[in-house]
């Protein structure tokens, strides 16, 4: 049941590695400096390593800013967070997984009438804003100073290349991992505080707990992803889109790369808290963005020629558009999740259920009667009337929803229950 | 990565032997003209053998240099530039070798007071293509100087110009046959050639320079 839940999630996995690896790879891969086969290989294990050591501070934050805490409520934010991306993608914006993950888990709170920590939101959004125009002051720094030392260095144009070649493989590693650490958040993020994983020890190597698991399973998703999908999508970034030498490649990964583990290591967070200097938000952001935002830096110290500016402005539209679509479609996916599939997608929080637990006892014993009752009555209907018993599950089945559905929206919109149920069934 | 390492070194190695036979190749012409000039016959014919000698070894390295190349995917984005430069060096020295070639199968009549004009426009031609190899070593190993040796192509070729426009202005103007000053104006343009050559593959290498600075 766990890895039904999980696919939703798995399902994104595979499409991060499917599309995000090319922004590692991609023109080491489509100029073919690296074989496709070395890449993936490189890229799998270290998107996994990534995302089992380093991929926890992410998805803390994430914990922040919405805990869902019951499977089927992560499945269905996970799976609306993919049916936005699918939508932005047919309408031709950029879209990240990490702006729609977010986007459905602010749905989740929202349907679930938990508030939002706006502190927690600003930060993550500001992340967002900043993660290209940092990409892009760093792959400036590095340009410059990788053209100082190309064109003042002897090195013949073939030992340079196979420097390169090695460049591309230490900093597409580097690159991988980050990705894993940074993005495991968007993948498995939302099932770590439903997870029935337990933590489990190994002698001498350590524990490994239930969300490194969770990280483990969605690791594996991304690099399947690699493996079977990313390969075009690879070629095509690498030979069609942007037109860069292997060096401009490696400063442009580098940099990604860079702001990837900014936002996604604990270590340094820990580094720069020890020594007096603000923390960085973990916060899981757009790989793709990130390398936009360093191709931009480059081309403005080449002198701001080739720059398509209307592209920066549809990925400013994509940070408004992609959460506030995700959130309105996991509302109403939960709705239906919850409703018609007669899903549990929100655990009751733990004061609630003392309260409850208080107050149930005579509850349970009146409803056990009054089922009883019915239950009685509805046999000695059907001994009556053979023909109707499908009938009469269904039209069963369809109040439950009714009444379930009307109690929510009313939960919501804060009326008064008894009177608009009465008033709903008496239309009836 | 052990076999990449072994082959960029082999490389390295057949790009600056391939430079040096078309630069030694290069001298050979211009003294084998020089040869020529002076009637010492007998010189002239193993320099005739010693340019074709430069010529077929570095076709040879050429085609090694290409086969290296693409069968390992080495300098992919720049390969098709650099085969296009060893391509066009080597039209330099096949230049060479029939210019030589020219004068001992048509034994062209020299007037004695035009052998200086014919051994400066040779010079002249010889440094243009000097300097153009000198340009494409720093091509493949300090780019910063690839400027300074195209300028000095550009020079040297304009100079051989002069030169040759010079040399056939005093051909025109003395009392021979015309057929004699059609034929010796003949062998001055090949004379000059190599500087034309020279010029084209430098206006090729500007842009490849261009395209490689990152």
């Amino acid at each position: 049941m766990l890895l039904f839940f999980l696919s939703s999630g798995l399902f994104l996995g595979w499409s991060l590695g499917a599309n995000d690896a090319a922004n590692v790879f991609g023109t080491a891969v489509g100029s073919r400096m690296i074989k496709f086969k070395t890449a993936a290989i490189i890229c799998g294990v270290f998107v996994i390593l990534g995302a089992v050591i380093g991929g926890s501070g992410t998805s803390e934050t994430l914990g922040k800013l919405g805990s869902v805490n019951e499977l089927g409520g992560a499945f269905t934010v996970a799976l609306s967070a993919a049916v936005a991306i699918f939508v932005m993608v047919r309408i031709k914006l950029p879209v990240s997984t990490s702006q729609a993950i977010v986007g459905a888990i602010i749905g989740w709170n929202f349907f679930a009438h938990r508030s939002t920590d706006i502190t927690i939101l600003t930060q993550i959004v500001g992340t967002w804003v900043i993660c290209p125009i940092l990409a892009g002051v760093i792959a400036a720094f590095l340009y410059i100073i990788v053209r100082f030392v190309v064109n003042r260095s002897s090195l013949h144009l073939l030992r340079q290349d196979q420097f390169t070649r090695y460049g591309l493989i230490i900093v597409g590693a580097f690159g991988a991992y980050s990705l894993g650490a940074n993005n495991i958040a968007n993948v498995v993020g939302v099932f770590v505080p439903s997870s029935p994983l337990h933590s489990f020890a190994f002698p001498l190597i350590g524990t490994f707990s239930g969300t490194q698991q969770l990280f483990l399973l969605g690791g594996i998703s991304i690099a399947v992803g690699v493996a079977t999908y990313s390969k075009g999508v690879m070629e095509t970034v690498g030979s069609n889109v942007v037109k860069l030498t292997p060096l401009a490649a490696l400063i442009v990964v580098m940099a990604e790369a860079t702001v990837l583990f900014v936002f996604a290591s604990k270590g340094l967070n820990a580094f720069l808290t020890a020594h007096g200097l603000p923390p960085v938000p973990l916060v899981p952001i757009s790989s793709s963005q990130a390398a936009i935002g360093a191709l931009v830096g480059i081309g403005l110290v080449r002198g701001g020629k080739g720059i398509h500016y209307s592209l920066l402005g549809k990925i400013s539209l994509g940070w408004i558009a992609t959460p506030i679509l995700a959130s309105i479609i996991t509302f109403f996916a939960l709705f239906f999740m919850q409703n018609v599939f007669n899903q549990t997608v929100i655990a009751p929080d733990k004061a609630t259920v003392e309260i409850q637990l208080q107050k149930k006892e005579p509850l349970i014993e009146t409803s056990a009667k009054t089922d009883l009752h019915s239950k009685k009555k509805l046999n000695s209907y059907i001994r009556q009337h053979p023909g109707c018993t499908a009938f009469e599950k269904s039209s069963s089945q369809v109040r439950h929803i009714l009444t379930n559905s009307i109690d929510h929206l009313m939960d919501i919109k804060g009326f008064d229950k008894k009177t608009i149920r009465s008033g709903f069934l008496y239309l009836l | 990565m052990a076999l990449i390492q072994s082959l960029t070194k082999l490389l390295i190695a057949r790009i600056d032997e391939y430079l040096d036979a078309i630069s030694e190749g290069m001298i050979v012409f211009q003294k084998g003209l020089q040869n020529y000039l002076d009637n010492k016959t007998d010189e002239f014919e193993e320099r005739i053998a010693l340019v074709d000698q430069y010529e077929s070894r570095a076709d040879k390295l050429r085609r090694e240099i290409e086969n290296q190349l693409y069968s390992h995917s080495l300098i992919p984005e720049m390969r098709g530039d650099v085969l296009g430069l060893l391509e066009h060096l080597d039209d330099i020295i096949d230049v060479a070798k029939e210019t030589l070639t020219q004068f001992s199968i048509e034994v062209p009549d020299i007037p004695m007071e035009l052998t200086e004009d014919f051994a400066s426009l040779g010079n002249s031609s010889v440094q243009a293509g000097q300097e153009l190899v000198s340009a494409s070593r720093a091509f493949f190993r300090e780019l910063s100087r690839v400027k300074d040796h195209i300028h000095k192509v550009y020079f040297f070729e304009k100079e051989t110009d002069r030169i040759a426009t010079t040399l056939r202005m005093k051909i025109f103007r003395r009392d021979m046959k015309l057929s004699r000053k059609m034929h010796l104006r003949d062998v001055a343009v090949n004379v000059a050639k190599i500087s034309d050559e020279a010029e084209n593959v430098a206006d090729r290498l500007s842009i490849y320079t261009i395209k490689r600075s990152i």
